[in-house]
């Protein structure tokens, strides 16, 4: 997995709460090659039925083509599992996401793909997302080993990150290599198991 | 543990989570044993990081496999899907379950359908384990008293080759509904109750129980309806204690325990729930004797009103930011604020998914159909060919079919517009699925969330209509 250590990048502000991974990427358009995937970013919010790019839908607002970081409302990205969400947000460029709170499905798959997301009190990503509006193409500055942020304003924010997650990211741990060396616990788990609970294995 | 010292009263999710950590790490990260791994047609992913990392899967006895997202609803053949990318996926978990050994009710064999249907009607969901599936929904089988949730394709990955995950603990919650149900009100009505009150975010980071007198008076089916839809109110996952009810539905089942095994399970499922005075992180409550029949008029689940409301004027809310976003959703529904809701029209009904598609639900269907007609093209999608068996013994298709309905093959179908199944843009449905997210049955497409027995009525009236009255 690719590693996550600093990011200083232009920001876009999505105002939507409870946005869906529906809408980040239709379900349509799962089951196909990944490749084929990128451009369908938040399809139905960016194109129209004809395919033409509808102008009030911030992404397609001049400013915020380099954006690299998505700064969003509470419970962003709730919803269906697909991973897709993430993958499709990290092949566009977007590797880390700021919101008072997440889907839980897609925080987790963050991490499986080397893109970031945080955590911070609604007022102040209400605040940051009115300045990105004010400013597009306004810049946002992210430092995982001090867990901070730097706003627009120049303001930072502390962040609250699991040290597990933190150094899976750091140093682009491969998750399922670092469960495969836990193989004595595991098989010693399923010793216990086998015991305990012999009917699971019949 | 030290065994002299008393424990302090745990709830079932601490103890669930306590029987399955293989690894506690200073950081507060565990690994966690997954005891099931359910698989569907969208798990090739999850198979495709295998084989690149030339690894097999640990435990395939633990695996259970079945397609149903890319599944037709009017076909049992795989060659008949005409996508070619997704016939693929449908043939690919033929293929991955032959050389993985994992256990597959393939298409054609009548224990195939929606693999949150199909995990407890087999008996493989049981008390007291934990379970994962590649989807959303895997939070259903917590009704069986498992703690169950959903996870990425990465994460398959990570438990057919470890059959373990990594998790930081969640939060407890709990969500009593106490008396008595009206006549007429199901489980939807109740989660789409409960999610109205606390929000689509409301469960965030918690493991919700679902407790107290009316979830306790609910079959194995209504509480799967419940708990199918923890994940819409945010929760990792949603649990209801096992008892004698869960205890009876698994006795017989294919994957249940059998005999002095039997007896050494229900031992053990008898010390599942939680104990006298456990301390949730958060208590919220409902009075089952208030919760009417449901409809959702928006775009997020949250968005549901009795049927006895009107549609909501965004001049009421609270700040600006709640306002918009209730124009914007009214905008995309087609609705204007302050209409009764019975007085909405609707286009077309769909009865089926992983929240309502099994017996109970098609036999509160049935009942309401029973002797009327369908005036909207509706559809009935059978959540496992065992379900659609059962209900075609006791005549239900009949019933259905006189009313006018469509008797389609199980699957997904319309709940998740992604098989060819989903209604043309503008269109109105009344879907007894999970989400009535924007474009969820199709781009343009208006879905509104209801019982199986609301479905019906709107079938055979045009529009929302109060079932309270059809009944009796």
């Amino acid at each position: 997995m690719e590693s996550f250590t600093t990011l200083e990048a232009p920001a876009v502000p999505i105002d939507q709460p409870n946005l869906d991974t529906d809408q980040i990427i239709p379900a349509r358009f799962l089951g196909r090659p990944r490749e084929s995937q990128a451009g369908h970013l938040f399809n139905d919010l960016r194109y129209d039925a004809q395919g033409k790019e509808r102008p009030d839908f911030i992404m397609n607002k001049k400013g915020y083509e380099g954006a690299q970081i998505v700064v969003a409302e509470r419970n962003f990205a709730c919803g269906s599992s697909r991973e897709t969400a993430v993958t499709v947000m990290v092949d566009n460029g977007l590797k880390a996401f700021v919101a008072p709170s997440f889907g839980d499905i897609f925080f987790n798959n963050c991490f499986q793909n080397g893109a970031l997301p945080i955590r911070l009190a609604a007022a102040r990503v209400a605040e940051i997302r009115a300045q990105l509006h004010a400013k597009p193409g306004a810049m946002v500055r992210i430092d995982l080993p001090s867990q901070t942020m730097v706003g627009p304003d120049g303001k930072t924010d502390r962040f609250e990150i699991d040290s597990f997650r933190k150094d899976c990211l750091l140093k682009g741990v491969d998750e399922v290599n670092l469960t495969l060396g836990y193989e004595k616990e595991i098989a010693a788990f399923e010793g216990r198991q086998h015991q305990e609970m012999s009917w699971l294995d019949r | 543990m030290a065994t002299t010292q008393t424990m302090p009263p745990s709830t079932m999710f601490e103890k669930i989570w306590r029987r399955h950590v293989v690894v506690d790490r200073d950081d507060g990260y565990t690994l966690l044993y997954i005891d099931r791994h359910l698989m569907h047609d969208g798990s090739e992913g999850g198979f495709a990081q295998l084989r690149k990392r030339k690894l097999k899967l640990r435990r395939p006895d633990r695996g259970f496999a079945t397609p149903d997202h890319y599944v037709l609803s009017d076909s049992r053949r795989t060659a008949d899907i005409p996508d070619p990318q997704h016939r693929r996926l449908v043939e690919r978990i033929t293929e991955n379950a032959a050389q993985s050994g994992v256990t597959l009710f393939d298409l054609g064999d009548e224990r195939q359908g929606i693999a949150h249907v199909v995990g407890p009607e087999q008996g493989i969901t049981q008390p007291g384990l934990t379970l994962v599936c590649g989807d959303s929904h895997t939070s259903t089988h917590g009704a069986m008293g498992a703690l169950a949730f959903g996870i990425g394709t990465s994460e398959v990955a990570h438990v057919m080759a470890t059959q373990c995950l990594w998790q930081r603990k969640p939060k407890a919650m709990r969500v009593s509904v106490d008396g008595k149900l009206g006549e007429g009100i199901t489980a939807k009505d109740v989660i789409l109750a409960i999610i109205a009150k606390i929000g689509a975010a409301g469960a965030v980071g918690h493991v919700i129980e679902y407790a107290g007198s009316a979830i306790r008076g609910m079959s194995i089916e209504g509480r799967l309806t419940v708990c199918n839809m923890s994940i819409e109110a945010g929760g990792k996952a949603g649990m209801v204690a096992p008892d004698d009810t869960t205890i009876a539905y698994l006795d017989g089942r294919p994957f249940a325990p059998e005999g002095a095994e039997w007896d050494k399970a229900v031992a053990f499922w008898r010390t599942v729930p939680s104990d006298q005075g456990a301390v949730f992180d958060r208590d919220v409550s409902l009075d089952a004797a208030a919760i009417v029949p449901m409809v959702t008029w928006g775009t997020s689940p949250e968005d549901a009103l009795p049927i006895t409301g009107r549609i909501p004027e965004p001049s009421t809310a609270s700040d600006a930011a709640k306002k918009d976003s209730m124009e914007r959703a009214l905008d995309y529904m087609g609705l204007v604020p302050g209409t009764p809701l019975e007085q909405v029209a609707v286009d077309r009904v769909f009865i089926g998914s992983c929240t309502n598609s099994r017996i109970e639900d098609l036999r509160a269907a049935a009942k309401v159909a029973k002797g009327r007609k369908a005036v909207i093209p509706s559809w009935v999608v059978a959540g496992s060919g065992l379900v659609k068996k059962q209900a075609e013994a006791e005549g239900l298709d009949k019933i259905f079919l006189a009313a006018g309905f469509e008797w389609r093959e199980p699957g997904c179908s319309m709940c998740v517009g992604m098989n060819g199944d989903t209604g043309k843009a503008g269109q109105r449905i009344a879907s007894t699925s999970n989400r009535n997210f924007v474009g969820r049955q199709g781009p343009g497409v208006r879905t509104h969330l209801v019982s199986p027995a609301m479905a019906v009525a709107a079938a055979v009236s045009g529009h929302f209509t109060d079932v309270r009255r059809l009944l009796g």
